[in-house]
């Protein structure tokens, strides 16, 4: 049986230290991206926080995850979809998130953002078109 | 007898802060930890209940803030930013602690 590339989405909803659930899924992604699938990740409601930049962990003696999403490119995971009402509801803006880029080979390495600003609405059809969705 | 309200959740996630903000009488205390301390950031539904209580003072932990990547000015006016030995020292002045976990 040939083997079939499949959609996954990654649903990411909580905010990054109170809980593990944000580094387990990161965690998870990375493993993932070793099986050549097609891997996307969304990042909504408190989900949003995790990719705020600036995050400085040395004062409460936990480690600083928050690096690893920047080589997520690397590892051809270059959709990351934010849900903009998220943001809004938290006092941020898409320039509050770190600049997460990819390099396209197909286009001679040309640096490319990752992360696209959709709509509620957008991220409920985006999820529809999915075979397996995630959630943390 | 004075309180010192603790919330370490997030005011998006959980009803925590909601209520303790629903039981904090004035004179009181809340210190925002943890997660808590996204109840501490300017244009949010958190901030209006922040500024229409009357007679509560309300405190932040400053390395849960720049853990998360949140600059003292995105703290909505009138929250103090305590360390550590602040927080030991509000749980110290008031009679008791009221937790909202």
């Amino acid at each position: 049986m040939a083997e079939q590339i499949k959609n996954f989405l990654y649903l990411n909803r909580r905010a990054p230290y109170g809980t593990i659930y944000a580094w387990e899924s990161l965690e998870v992604v990375l493993i993932g991206a070793a099986f050549d699938q097609k891997v996307s990740l969304a990042f909504l409601d408190d989900g949003v926080f995790q990719i705020v930049k600036g995050q400085d962990t040395a004062g409460v003696e936990m480690k600083n995850f928050s690096p690893t999403y920047s080589a997520l490119g690397d590892y051809d995971v270059n959709q990351l979809y934010v849900e903009q009402e998220s943001l809004e509801e938290r006092g941020l803006t898409i320039d509050d998130l770190m600049h997460l880029t990819w390099e396209d080979e197909d286009e001679d390495w040309a640096e490319k953002d990752s992360i696209r600003v959709v709509s509620r609405a957008e991220l409920a059809k985006i999820i529809e078109q999915q075979d397996i969705v995630f959630s943390f | 007898m004075s309180e010192l309200h603790t919330v370490n959740k997030s005011p998006f996630e959980k009803s925590s802060f909601a209520s303790c903000m629903e039981h904090v009488l004035e004179g009181s205390a809340v210190l925002l930890y943890e997660d808590g301390v996204y109840a501490a950031i300017k244009g949010t539904a958190a901030e209006g209940k922040v500024k229409s209580a009357q007679g509560v003072k309300f405190y932040a932990l400053g390395s849960d803030l720049k853990a998360r990547g949140l600059s003292d000015e995105r703290v909505t006016n009138g929250v103090e930013i305590v360390d550590y030995e602040g927080f030991v020292d509000l749980a110290a002045e008031h009679d008791k602690v009221v937790a909202w976990v």
